[in-house]
């Protein structure tokens, strides 16, 4: 039981992990991670909003019809979204500012509704916790490989703090400024799923194309 | 207007700029008609709930909007995200009720995609982009029309891309999502090279 329980936790931080195993919640993921400030606290929101959304759906699963749990699903999600953005907006108005409509769209990040309609609907309020604890956790994880490589080869900073002076304040570090735009988010995710398909065939997608090589019966 | 219509499109393209709906462009991208009849139904969708939801939210959430009931000073826009995702929820039910009554060959075509919409970020953050830029009621209109295109362009094109790529060979850890996330960052490149168009 033990073990079992701990494995909730454990397993989606790499090997079953939400972005870049089962494709949800990519959406929110790029757009915060220009800098490692708002990464973190993009991560502590979604993971707050999940285990509660979790916690939640999983104690009122026996009582919900299947006709109309998604909207009871999605009202759930939204309140405590709209509860975990007045929260920041009064403890840490700038970052709420810079994160923009990224905090509201936790609503329809597909992560929370994926794992309410997948995990928490079947299992008990504590695994359903766990669940959603290391969901939201591997999530994190990612959003802060990508930060930590984009802040620091963007600006050359992590947190705001300098590491690699730039060559514009008398340094040797010129800053890549494509880390900061759009595309370069996409770019590591791919070498990360990349990454760890490698370490972990049994994750790589079959070949619906393989290629044959031609034998010399196949020539007429 | 054109230029808000223009921007919405290319330069600030939701899917590619701003990485809304990444979760169902990815998902949805294997074949050219199926993703391009998705992003009918997102600019169908799109271009209607984001009028609706202006109105919703000047109506009744701003601050003063219950002037009329005696009560000035109640500010609902806290309510902005439930509210929003509610309406949308509640159209595309309505649409596709009403196209399962009056256009029964068009929803068979577009039925399937409906559902997936509800769920799809790029909706709920054209909304609230609206609001967050004070768009009027004509200009949220464009900006629906045109960010609703602008993604499914970017889903009809990326589609066709990945038909040619299920003949690529390539590393088997990158086959499939990994290379997936590449091509949309080359596809977003190139959306970025529109940043410096503008219009008089």
């Amino acid at each position: 039981m033990r073990t079992s329980s701990l494995h909730h936790l454990t397993a989606p931080l790499i090997d079953n992990n939400p972005v870049t195993l089962q494709m949800l919640g990519i959406c929110s993921a790029l757009a915060v991670t220009t800098s490692l400030d708002t990464a973190l606290i993009m991560s502590l929101a979604l993971i707050g909003v999940l285990a509660a959304a979790s916690t939640l759906i999983s104690l009122i699963r026996r009582h919900l019809p299947a006709s109309i749990r998604l909207v009871v699903q999605i009202t759930i999600i939204a309140s405590l979204v709209i509860v975990t953005d007045q929260l920041l907006r009064a403890f840490a108005f700038e970052i709420s500012q810079r994160l923009s409509v990224f905090v509201g769209l936790i609503v329809t990040n597909c992560i929370v509704l994926g794992r309410a309609e997948s995990f928490a609907m079947h299992n008990p309020v504590w695994p359903s916790f766990l669940d959603g604890v290391g969901n939201g956790l591997g999530y994190g994880l990612i959003l802060m490989i990508v930060a930590t490589i984009r802040e620091l080869l963007g600006s050359g900073t992590l947190f705001g703090m300098t590491v690699l002076p730039l060559t514009s304040d008398g340094g040797w570090f010129e800053p890549l400024g494509f880390m900061l735009l759009a595309p370069s988010a996409f770019f590591i995710i791919g070498g990360l799923v990349w990454a760890i398909r490698t370490r972990n065939p049994a994750q790589v997608e079959a070949n619906d194309f393989p290629i044959v090589t031609q034998t010399a019966e196949d020539q007429p | 207007m054109i230029d808000i219509l223009v921007k919405s499109v290319f330069q600030e393209n939701l899917a590619l700029t701003f990485f809304l709906g990444i979760c169902t462009f990815l998902a949805v991208s294997k074949r050219v008609e199926t993703a391009l009849g998705l992003g009918a139904a997102m600019i169908v969708v799109q271009s209607l709930t984001v009028p609706i939801n202006y109105l919703i939210f000047q109506g009744l959430l701003v601050e003063g909007a219950w002037g009329w009931a005696g009560l000035p000073e109640v500010d609902l826009t806290f309510l902005k995200l439930i509210c929003f995702i509610g309406v949308i929820a509640a159209f595309v039910q309505i649409l596709e009720m009403s196209l399962d009554r009056f256009a029964p060959s068009l929803h068979q075509s577009l039925g399937v995609f409906l559902p997936l919409i509800t769920v799809n970020c790029a909706i709920l953050g054209g909304s609230l982009f609206m609001v967050d830029r004070r768009y009027d009621f004509t200009e949220s209109v464009v900006y629906g029309i045109g960010s609703g295109i602008g993604w499914a362009l970017a889903i009809a094109a990326f589609a066709a891309i990945r038909e040619r790529l299920r003949y690529a060979d390539v590393p088997d850890g990158l086959r499939g999502l990994g290379l997936a996330f590449i091509v949309t960052g080359l596809m977003s490149m190139g959306f970025s090279a529109f940043v410096g168009v503008s219009l008089p």
